[in-house]
């Protein structure tokens, strides 16, 4: 191609160009009338079959329950429009956690598998080789039965040591309660988060000129002490609402559902087993020349895996890695099967079934996905852009 | 998820199809050589495959009547178990002819769905099941309870509807399918079970223990449950309606699966119609004349049908109540044949 540019004559390789771009807008101009005419033909076949089109429901009152709200809705009030935000955080919510805890326990096993000690390489190779040759839909079924089935009914409630309740319908735990007062304990946290980094630029400078600073303590007198005496001043204007065990179910205090356990364990286990081979495999794709070098300088152990082969890892895991981020977030609309009312069990599910408008709620509930997975992509490229090797 | 496919196929037809529904249901069906009929596969009484895979129930009985119309044979229909919550979409989509599965009519379904609902089989409303250990005798004390329910339903606006009336805190866990929601109130994830009361009844035998748990006095809904068909396709509409009413009106005029052949010598005018004796009724309806004849024969009439899955000769024992005929207190009221 390079070579061609360069035989050819200005003119035709002008033409030349001009054709791709002519090819392109053709295809662009091409998909959006496939998409378009789509949508016209779907309004017109929606209208012959007398069913309701359009996007007038978002408005209307939902009348529906849902289970977990991470923002204020109630089903006399609430339009269709705020359950579904409420599906859209939940999800959000539970990919959130599951991605954490996924990637933690994925590093941890996928680099115990090459430990040299024999137990713990055949262990972690049996974790990974089982969770992820078993469907994830009966491992979320299993453990949601497992949760429940293990767990005390209502009657023999676990007390928890702090006043949290434990029992068949969820983890109960106090709620903190924060009285006006406290807003002057969080501007404390700030100025002292401020101070601390301060202090940190001052020694760093003093260190460069040659002098001896000791700043652990004063740091941490910044960090901990101010807003813990400004807490006790304004008279600790913190109380907790503790979970109580009413007739039927547990009153106040934070309600930890055990259909998100369920949720949250099943993506945990399953991705992990996942993110432990791409790590596996980003470890032995740093030369083992690297290792015997860091040793022969002298480095031990972790300080080998943390400086040298870790940092170079990392770029051969972050793209897989982002594919297993999208699996989880994708893997989350499971939570149909278990009543975790997820975008697709509270918006795809009951807002769709009680307005029956099928293509419009899928068609949303595909764009949010999508939505979802190209901003997680986007993020992960950033990082890998941002920790690729600098060409020198 | 089979629920959501139905959903996103039906999404991708609607889009790209050039042609919506057939407005002519009943040269498609006779054309397949059978009935494709949504039905609900998990409610016993009302339609459950028993365990040779046989398909019985209230509502498939409905759809074994409309076979034995059309083809006087009540074994050409093919069942398509649906959840409540893809059962429209199957409908609207085309991949059932005529939905059979314990569903309420309701205003908005009938005007915003596309849907037509042509009579009502079985008159019923929502109630309450309950642990007996909870030692609760009324829904009214039902306040703060956690309640499992199956999504998709009048059920699940009912309950929000009914506790805020009485302002009563709820917790509703819903599930897509009333297999999950009765599995999680039977491990205790729920104090109260709901749906509608002759599904109540049917699933309550599904429990292990059905004798632990109570059926609460109260009806908090009404809930008429009606085939339901397409809108549009008005002989097809007919055929089903007019299928509830011959069943109707066979019980009202006495005419049973057993004395079917010798009521057709019957000197009752309006038996003498009803059977294709007399008149072209049946053709009318694009069918035969002696249509009614062929759903008694071979399905019996509603009474029959009634007792046979869900009343006295069943399980269930459901009273006829609501559903018995006019004659005797009922709201049963099957038109004339004339």
């Amino acid at each position: 191609m390079a070579d061609d540019a360069q035989v050819l004559p200005r003119h035709a390789r002008r033409a030349r160009r001009l054709g791709g771009v002519a090819i392109q807008i053709g295809l662009v101009v091409l998909v959006i009338g496939l998409a378009f005419g789509a949508a016209l033909n779907a309004a017109q076949n929606l209208a012959r079959a007398n069913i309701a089109s359009g996007f007038g429901f978002w408005n209307n009152t939902a009348g529906f329950d849902i289970s977990q709200t991470l923002i204020g809705y109630s089903a006399s009030t609430s339009t269709f429009g705020r359950a579904f935000w409420v599906g859209l955080l939940n999800t959000l919510f539970v990919a959130a956690i599951g991605i954490v805890l996924a990637t933690v326990l994925g590093f941890v096993i996928g680099i115990a598998r090459l430990s040299r000690n024999w137990l713990i390489a055949r262990l972690t190779g049996g974790y990974v080789e089982l969770i992820r040759n078993v469907p994830l839909l009966l491992q979320l079924l299993f453990w949601y039965n497992a949760v429940l089935q293990s767990l005390p009914q209502l009657r023999d409630s676990v007390p928890l040591p702090g006043g949290g309740i434990l029992n068949n319908r969820g983890l109960f735990l106090p709620r903190p309660e924060f009285a006006p007062a406290f807003g002057a304990v969080l501007v404390a946290l700030v100025v002292g988060v401020v101070a601390a980094f301060i202090l940190r630029l001052w020694a760093r400078r003093r260190r460069r000129m040659g002098g001896q600073v000791r700043v652990l303590w004063p740091a941490f007198a910044f960090l901990c002490g101010l807003p813990l005496l400004v807490f006790a001043l304004a008279g600790f204007p913190l109380a907790f609402s503790f979970p109580e065990i009413g007739r039927f179910n547990v009153q106040g205090g934070v309600e930890i559902l055990p259909e998100l356990a369920a949720l949250v364990l099943a993506l945990t286990v399953y991705t992990a087993a996942f993110i432990a081979e791409v790590v596996r495999a980003g470890v032995l794709a740093v030369p083992s020349g690297q290792t015997e070098a860091a040793q022969a300088l002298g480095l031990g152990t972790g300080a080998t895996l943390r400086l040298v082969v870790v940092p170079q890892a990392m770029r051969v895991i972050v793209p897989p890695l982002t594919s297993q981020y999208l699996n989880l977030i994708k893997n989350s609309s499971l939570a149909v099967a278990i009543g975790y009312p997820d975008l697709v069990q509270v918006f795809a599910g009951s807002v769709l079934n009680i307005t029956g408008q099928a293509v419009e709620v899928i068609a949303i509930t595909m764009a949010v996905y999508l939505a979802i997975s190209l901003f997680m992509s986007l993020l992960m490229n950033l990082y890998a852009r941002a920790t690729a090797i600098a060409e020198r | 998820m089979k629920r959501l496919a139905t959903a996103i196929a039906f999404a991708a037809v609607v889009a790209f199809a050039t042609q919506a529904a057939s407005a002519q249901t009943l040269n498609a069906v006779k054309n397949r050589g059978e009935l494709v009929c949504g039905a609900n596969g998990t409610l016993a009484g009302f339609g459950m495959p028993d365990p040779q895979g046989k398909w019985t129930g209230f509502d498939v009985d409905f759809c074994r009547a409309i076979a034995a119309a059309i083809f006087n044979d009540p074994t050409k229909v093919k069942f398509v178990p649906l959840t409540a919550k893809d059962r429209f979409t199957a409908l609207q989509s085309g991949e059932i002819d005529v939905l059979s599965r314990n569903t309420t009519w309701t205003l908005s379904r009938d005007a915003a769905l596309g849907l037509d609902f042509p009579a009502v089989t079985y008159y019923d409303g929502q109630g309450f099941m309950v642990h007996k250990s909870l030692k609760v005798s009324s829904a009214l004390e039902l306040n703060g309870a956690a309640v499992c329910v199956q999504q998709g339903t009048t059920t699940e606006l009912n309950l929000a509807d009914y506790f805020r009336t009485h302002h009563m805190d709820l917790k509703t866990v819903t599930f897509a399918s009333a297999d999950e929601a009765l599995k999680a109130y039977e491990t205790g994830r729920c104090d109260s079970y709901t749906t509608d009361s002759s599904g109540l009844y049917g699933e309550r035998l599904q429990l292990a223990e059905p004798s632990e748990h109570i059926v609460l006095p109260e009806i908090i809904s009404k809930e008429p449950l009606s085939p339901v068909v397409r809108q549009g396709d008005n002989q097809w509409t007919d055929i089903v309606r007019w299928t509830h009413f011959a069943m109707i009106d066979a019980e009202e005029l006495g005419v049973n699966q057993t004395n079917v052949d010798e009521k057709l010598k019957s000197d009752d005018p309006e038996t003498r119609r009803m059977l294709g004796v007399e008149g072209q009724y049946g053709e009318a309806l694009g069918l035969t004349n002696d249509w009614v004849y062929r759903i008694i024969k071979r399905v019996g009439n509603y009474g029959e049908v009634f007792e046979r899955n869900i009343g006295q000769g069943s399980p269930l024992k459901i009273a006829r109540g609501l559903n018995a005929l006019w004659t005797k207190g009922g709201l049963q009221y099957g038109p004339p044949f004339r």
